[in-house]
């Protein structure tokens, strides 16, 4: 396993999610600047892949079920793990003790590990971390449906934001409706996915922001993907660029 | 989804419902407690519901009405039918009922000859249309006020309604005369009261107090999951089902029915009959996750507020009970074979829940009839999910997950994937890519980083 210092002085285990790794690295490595400025020592044990949410929200649960035991076998031994992401956290926190409800022991491991996992912002807003970014900017948050309505994180991502000094927090028409993302949902049914992104990009051009942010890649790769294709002056980025001060304007 | 004005109206109507839900729980510090305290009886009683319905059943019959019990709708109706032959019924009025709507009991009235007459005004506005209800509380959500103006001209013959007033107060008056003519009242059923034997229905017209009065036989017909305890829990569910329904404190008209006519009486009819429909909801009882779809009563929150609804609008749903809900129980109350693609129409946001009255977890439902249609399409032949179709799905998912469960292969996919992506990349975007067509018509996929997260972090 490499991970930044040796295994045993690590305390927090990134999961990374495999569409930070694969398409937004530089989210990857903003968290570790925030979990390190938060007083962590970070490992990041490079056998993990996949949380299996893509096949449990799917429908198949027998597929998922191996990538969940694995991910418990990769994350059990450490202090805890922390992703930026807030449905990647859902998984782990809400849906693996449902997946594994026919097997007991693996029932209560998920479970142990289920109480030791964080999405970044919630974990961040727990401890003593308090972010030293300069931005001068408008700025909408996007509180993506996982992180708000599974974990119930709605107000941590907020606080952290009005950290970052110059930052102006605005707010939206109907600001915590879906984007429309939800993963295969958005394959499976574009138009419907199309249509109701569109009611939120509508909200967007009313307000006068610069930039939107939200705790999950899934949200801004469809928040991002449609302001992109308009050639909207708005950025989407992931709140850790944002605390981290990777964003400039 | 591509009639732009049907679009507009159903997004208005559904906002301006969901608004005054909000409005009406911010002024009622209580209503959160209400709701737990619902939930609360809903487990319950749905835990015991045996009892509960053998109780009804008795003290129904204890206070002069008469119980049939219908495990299909196929046995239902034909209660139903029964019944009105006996009595040699010609017009049977019909007021507040999804449940007549789910067992198609208006077509098989008017096949045994019987005119079937809707006289609640969305209902009655639907029915003359030739339509099916598109909402559980506002069956004619998806028309407009024009359409329905157009409508009443062309079929009633009299001049054009230029205001809403107008429209209730002609419909009002083709109906009147109606209820003294019918020779059946035909009601569904919001509450049945195990303790007391009464029936509870609740309504903001008036029709089914007139439905359930005037004419000589009423039947009223209820899906099994209506019982409850007693009047108390019925006053816990009046103050929180209007205000999450159409955002009123209380509903205008709470009729409680106990038995029918005594003598000395002045109004009520002669005779009252109750049906208890089963229709799949057993299955649903069975299933210890998906048991919670019997807590709901039926107050159409979860539609208002729901993005694919509020897009999709309800007749995409293919049957009575559209939205979220509806999305849970029809693969059970219809078979997968005939609603498999519900469950899978849905961004798992979770909104529904949140304003649900008796906080049914409704996109935990959604993930369970996803596996239960997954694990169905292995037997049966489910459209989408057998076939082709279904094949490529599958192997797709399991490719994925092989390649998931190997650290090797996982970074092997990631380097192959970015690669190809990177071909189709120009200015840091990609406009266009192989079999993601309909995704990439309106978004653009961000051009894939050289290297991945772990690649870089293992250089360091
Ligand atoms: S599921 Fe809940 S919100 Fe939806 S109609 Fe039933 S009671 Fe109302």
């Amino acid at each position: 396993m490499a991970c930044r210092r040796r295994l045993s002085l690590a305390d927090t285990a990134l999961f990374v999610t495999c569409l930070v790794d694969q398409l937004f690295p530089q989210v990857g490595e903003a968290t570790v600047d925030l979990l390190e400025q938060s007083g962590c020592t970070v490992a990041f044990p490079s056998a993990q892949t996949c949380c299996g949410q893509p096949l449990f929200n799917t429908g198949y649960r027998a597929e998922a079920a191996p990538l969940a035991r694995r991910f418990i076998e990769i994350f059990e031994d450490f202090e805890r793990v922390v992703t930026p992401s807030g449905s990647c956290a859902s998984m782990v926190r809400v849906f693996y003790t449902d997946l594994l409800r026919d097997e007991p022991e693996w029932a209560r491991r998920a479970e142990a590990l289920a109480a030791r996992t964080f999405e970044l912002t919630e974990f961040l807003d727990r401890t003593s971390f308090s972010s030293g970014a300069n931005l001068e900017a408008r700025v909408v948050y996007h509180p993506s449906c996982h992180l708000k309505r599974e974990l119930g994180v709605d107000e941590a991502p907020r606080r952290l934001l009005r950290q970052v000094r110059g930052l102006e927090l605005i707010g939206l028409d109907d600001g915590d409706r879906c984007c429309g993302f939800g993963g295969a949902f958005s394959v499976k049914l574009p138009e419907l996915s199309s249509a109701i992104l569109e009611e939120k990009l509508k909200a967007l051009e009313n307000c006068d922001a610069q930039f939107i942010t939200a705790a999950d890649t899934g949200c801004l790769m469809q928040l991002g993907g449609a302001l992109s294709r308009r050639g909207s002056g708005v950025r989407a980025v992931h709140i850790a660029e944002l605390l981290a001060g990777r964003v400039a304007l | 989804m591509a009639d732009e004005r049907l679009q507009a109206a159903l997004s208005d109507a559904t906002d301006r419902l969901r608004d005054r839900r909000a409005q009406a729980f911010a002024e009622f510090p209580e209503g959160e407690r209400l709701r737990d305290r619902a939930r609360q009886i809903k487990r319950h009683t749905i835990d015991t519901l045996d009892t509960q319905l053998s109780l009804l059943a008795e003290r129904f019959e204890a206070v002069g009405g008469v119980v049939h019990w219908a495990e299909d709708a196929a046995r239902a109706k034909e209660v139903i039918l029964g019944l009105a032959t006996e009595r040699k019924a010609k017009l049977a009025v019909k007021s507040k009922s999804m449940t007549t709507e789910e067992l198609g009991l208006a077509d098989a009235l008017s096949d045994a000859g019987i005119t079937p007459l809707e006289t609640d005004l969305g209902e009655y506005i639907i029915q003359i249309a030739g339509e099916t209800p598109s909402h559980i509380i506002v069956p004619a959500i998806h028309k407009t006020f024009d359409d329905v103006a157009d409508l009443l001209e062309e079929k009633h013959g009299t001049a054009r309604c230029e205001e809403h007033q107008a429209i209730t107060q002609e419909a009002r008056d083709r109906l009147r005369s109606s209820f003294l003519e019918a020779d059946l009242g035909i009601s569904g059923v919001n509450f049945a009261v195990a303790e007391t034997g009464s029936l509870v229905i609740v309504e903001n017209e008036g029709n089914a107090r007139l439905s359930t009065s005037l004419p000589r036989c009423h039947i009223a017909v209820m899906g099994m999951e209506k019982v409850v305890p007693d009047l108390e829990a019925v006053s816990v569910f009046l103050r929180i089902l209007a205000r999450s329904a159409t955002g009123q404190k209380m509903s205008s008209y709470v009729s409680v029915i106990t038995g029918p006519r005594r003598s000395g009486e002045e109004d009520g009819p002669d005779e009252l009959h109750l049906v208890i429909v089963d229709n799949g909801r057993s299955k649903l009882l069975a299933d210890r996750a998906l048991r919670e779809s019997l807590y709901c009563i039926r107050c159409g929150a979860c539609l208002n507020i729901c993005p694919v609804y509020r897009h999709a609008g309800g007749h995409a749903y293919g049957w009575v009970y559209p939205g979220p809900i509806g999305s849970v129980i029809n693969p059970t109350l219809l078979g997968p074979e005939r609603a498999a693609p519900l469950p899978f129409a849905s961004s798992l946001c979770g909104a529904c829940r949140d304003v649900c009255p008796v906080r049914i977890n409704l996109p935990h439902l959604l993930l369970h009839q996803r596996d239960a249609v997954v694990r169905a399409s292995s037997t049966a032949r489910i459209p989408g999910r057998s076939g082709f179709k279904g094949w490529v799905e599958r192997s797709l998912v399991r490719a994925y997950a092989r390649v998931m469960r190997s650290e090797r292969l996982y970074g092997r996919a990631g380097r192959l994937a970015r690669g190809i992506g990177a071909r189709f990349a120009s200015g840091g975007r990609i406009r266009r890519a192989p079999g993601l067509g309909a995704w990439m018509s309106t978004r653009d996929f961000p051009e894939p980083p050289k290297k991945s997260f772990r690649e870089r972090w293992e250089e360091k």
